[in-house]
């Protein structure tokens, strides 16, 4: 089987890269953080036709969720907050991973639940104004956290440093967030074979058809946010522990930079298909660390021509690119007409 | 033969555009009903209000003895009242079977229902019903590449897989090839007898309704005109005056 040797391969590659370039052990971490968020924003995005720009709202809002428990289970927050993370405040190695585990759960059942009553609201929207909707939500949540003292206001919260070895650390954060990637891949593999699949790209398609033919249309939607919400809150989660501090505006709610390349990560490898976030992730990463370390100063423009020239010149991204160039290997083919088909 | 549907008084307007004034009209449960009319006579638009995509001004709509005037799309579509629509809707960039194994009925759907796998039995209703349309070779193909007509035959073959107790179809013949018109009707009297799906059919074209229905009611400018039998409406002079009239 291609298939299996091809996975395997990719495993091991995923397995050993941290090892094989240590220098870049944070780096690669960041890029299964983009391979997360490009993988759950094209759920809703990509399958569903929902193009949100507030999935940032659920990273921003796991890191506060995550760093509230953690905090929580040891001392006051305000007390914490206070002293902006001054150094009365330990944490042992169970404090701190119990923190982790409980705050990482906690962030993503919050941020589904937010997902859950956000979406009761926006869903009614579509197209450009559910996007519009959503970033609102996301610019909101920013402003109003960095004005709230309890969690730091425009501060922030440092949260305490992993208690070991630093590089070992860099290690551990890795496989938490290619696990979480991992995960996260094989479950929408799963889930984009069941009915829900299928759900979601008959509302994308037609959702007035997909009404009209009794699907409970605002049941799947919920639903897909709220797992896109759940995954993305626990990536959050993860981040605040990676970053140990982090603030609002920049770091939390960024909605221009980490809410845009997620939709950047999957435009560019391909809307609505399984591998696209992954592979245009890979891409806009390496692509992103390249012009950031040799062109710095023209970091922004390059990033800024990249995004133009996938919306406007590439719209089928990678995959559809690839789809339409080799069939044969996506087990499709094509008629006489130019049509095409998939296989049994 | 009980009434599946019973239309009492609906009118609608269209900011100043009088669609359907205070019509009132019965379908028969397992007969197939006809409604004809010139175009803009308000048939589609009385269509829609049956089915809740818009709300009716006045008058009362039943489906099974129950109101449903004042029900959303979704839930009237649950109940086992389907229609298709006049401009085809299918779902594009899925291919036939995919478009086919969504629509199964959702009436008694739960949560984790969304979470089915599609059952071997979905599977193979799917594929015989693509065969009953004559879509079967194509069933592969994405929904969007099919033609106008075979686009129509796959909307009709997706109400069917959803099990309605009611089908109503707009102009089901529009844009069918003229020599595939005749195997249409024999699959809509199919339907109707062997599914016992009870059919309310709007359509323009003459030879085909008489050929099809028990019962036709004929709305112009909006209003009822006339109703009966085939033979009662090919012979009625307002019908016939209508019709000329609109030409
Ligand atoms: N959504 C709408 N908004 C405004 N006018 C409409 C709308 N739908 C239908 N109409 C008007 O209502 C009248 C009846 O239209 P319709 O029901 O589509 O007729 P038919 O299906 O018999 O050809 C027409 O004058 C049409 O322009
Ligand atoms: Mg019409």
């Amino acid at each position: 089987m291609n298939k299996t040797v091809l996975y395997t391969v990719l495993l091991i590659v995923a397995a050993i890269a941290p090892f094989l370039f240590p220098a870049y052990g944070t780096q690669l971490a960041t890029l299964w953080l983009m391979i997360i968020v490009a993988l759950t924003w094209d759920l809703t995005g990509g399958q569903m036709g929902y193009n949100s720009l507030g999935n940032i709202f659920f990273y921003g809002t796991g890191m506060y969720v995550a760093a509230i428990v953690t905090i929580s289970l040891v001392y006051n927050v305000a007390d914490y907050t206070d002293a902006a993370g001054g150094g009365t405040f330990k944490f042992t190695w169970a404090q701190y991973f119990a923190g982790m585990a409980l705050g990482s759960l906690a962030a993503g059942l919050f941020c589904a639940v937010c997902a859950v009553i956000i979406g009761f609201i926006t869903f009614g929207l579509r197209g450009p104004y559910f996007a519009i909707g959503t970033l609102g939500v996301a610019i909101a949540a920013g402003e109003l956290v960095s004005n709230w003292d309890w969690v730091g206001g425009g501060q922030g919260i440092a949260l305490p440093v992993y208690p070991g070895d630093l590089d070992q650390g860099k290690i551990v954060f890795y496989f938490l967030f290619a696990g979480l990637g991992i995960g996260i891949f094989l479950f929408l593999k799963w889930l984009y074979g069941t009915r829900f699949g299928l759900a979601m790209n008959a509302i994308r398609d037609d959702e007035d058809k997909a009404e009209g033919m009794g699907l409970h249309t605002l049941r799947y939607k919920l639903t897909a946010w709220a797992m896109a919400a759940f995954f993305v809150g626990i990536a959050g989660a993860i981040s605040a522990f990676q970053l140990i501090h982090f603030e609002p505006l920049e770091t939390a709610y960024q909605t221009i930079n980490l809410g845009i390349f997620m939709v950047v990560c999957v435009l560019l490898g391909g809307k609505g298909t399984l591998w696209g976030p992954v592979v245009g992730a890979i891409v806009f990463h390496v692509f992103k660390e390249v012009t950031w370390n040799y062109f710095l100063g023209w970091q922004w423009v390059a990033l800024g021509a990249l995004i133009v020239i996938t919306v406007v010149y590439f719209q089928e991204g990678l995959m559809g690119w690839l789809m339409r160039m080799r069939p044969e290997w996506f087990g499709l083919t094509v008629d006489e007409s130019g049509k095409v088909e998939a296989a049994e | 033969m009980s009434n599946i549907i019973e239309v009492t008084g609906v009118s609608k307007n269209f900011g100043g555009v009088v669609a359907n004034h205070d019509i009132s009209l019965k379908v028969k449960k397992g007969a197939i009903t006809g409604l004809i009319g010139p175009n803009g006579s308000g048939k589609t638009t009385l269509f829609n209000s049956i089915v809740g995509f818009h709300p009716i001004d006045e008058g009362s709509i039943t489906f099974e003895g129950q109101e449903i005037s004042k029900l959303q799309v979704q839930q009237i579509a649950r109940l086992g009242l389907l229609r298709t629509f006049q401009q085809t809707r299918i779902y594009g960039k899925m291919n036939c079977v995919e478009n086919m194994l969504i629509s199964i009925p959702h009436r008694r759907a739960e949560f984790m229902d969304m979470f089915a796998s599609h059952s071997k039995a979905d599977r193979e209703k799917a594929l015989s019903l693509l065969e009953f349309v004559g879509l079967y070779e194509k069933r592969k193909l994405l929904g969007g590449d099919l033609s106008f007509g075979q686009q129509k035959l796959l909307e009709f073959a997706m109400a069917l897989m959803n099990e309605p107790s009611v089908l109503m179809l707009d102009e089901p013949t529009a844009g069918i090839n003229p020599t595939l018109i005749n195997g249409l009707i024999d699959r809509l009297k199919k339907a109707n007898e062997q599914f016992d799906i009870t059919l309310f059919v709007i359509e323009h074209n003459m030879r085909v309704i008489m050929n099809l229905a028990d019962q036709i009611y004929c709305l112009a400018h909006g209003e009822l005109l006339a109703e009966g039998t085939p033979e009662e409406i090919q012979n009625d002079s307002r019908v016939i005056d209508a019709y000329l009239g609109a030409h």
